[in-house]
């Protein structure tokens, strides 16, 4: 278990893994640290996402260069995985935002009170429209 | 050092995988359960691809592209669900 690489692809290797275990790991901790549901979207679909890059470029590299003759191949599977995770964790991001902004729209009296007394302009502009169209 | 490299991450994903299911189990509102899932889903896809390369075997990096793709279809029928309150419309 604990004999030395031997070449500098299994370094690469072995450097893949440890940075993609650790990314995985910080992106679940975020989702279950952070404090409300918009922050807790970013860690899943950032870091989780990082992570997992890096072990399945840790395990091309394997199959493509570190791996015994017999078992050498070129995993081209695992380039689409990490190009189809990487097209699709914005685009599930976006849908969960957009779910839980339907579900929870934002109100006025969630913001700050504005010092001058004018409100925020976004409700004023929408209320004034409303009111003379 | 490689097998230890391996073992190490399979520690970092069993953590993440019982904190997903953790916030699966807590989550205030529907959306974080969704998410939780998805995030489930896709850790123990990594948990697959650790596991291939532990065993020298190419046989579940198919499994792990269809785990990525039906990941990221329920979530967005989870998602249609919650906002239009039908999925086909």
């Amino acid at each position: 278990m604990f004999e030395m690489p031997a070449n500098v692809w299994e370094w690469v290797v072995i450097a893949n893994l440890l940075i993609g275990g650790v990314f995985v790991f910080i992106g679940s901790l975020g989702l279950l640290r952070l404090n409300n549901t918009m922050a807790r979207m970013h860690a899943p679909s950032k870091a989780t996402t990082i992570g997992i890059g890096g072990v399945l470029v840790a395990s091309v590299f394997y199959f493509y260069q570190v791996v015994d003759e017999p078992y050498r191949i070129f995993p081209a599977q695992d380039l689409l995985v990490v190009f189809f995770l990487f097209l699709t964790a914005p685009v599930s991001a976006h849908f969960m935002a957009k779910a839980y902004l339907h579900k929870h729209p934002p109100q006025e009296s969630d913001l700050p009170q504005p010092t001058n007394g004018v409100g925020w302009a976004t409700f004023k502009s929408l209320k004034s429209t409303h009111d003379h169209p | 050092m490689m097998q230890l490299a391996i073992y190490f991450c399979y520690l970092a994903v069993s953590l993440a995988l019982l904190m997903n299911i953790w916030r699966l189990y807590i989550g205030p509102n529907v959306v974080d359960r969704v998410m939780a899932a998805d995030t489930l889903v896709i850790n123990s896809m990594v948990l697959l691809i650790l596991y291939g390369i532990q065993t020298k075997t190419t046989l579940y990096f198919e499994s792990a592209l269809l785990l990525a793709m039906f990941s990221f279809i329920s979530t967005v029928a989870y998602c249609r669900f919650l906002m239009r309150g039908d999925i086909v419309e």
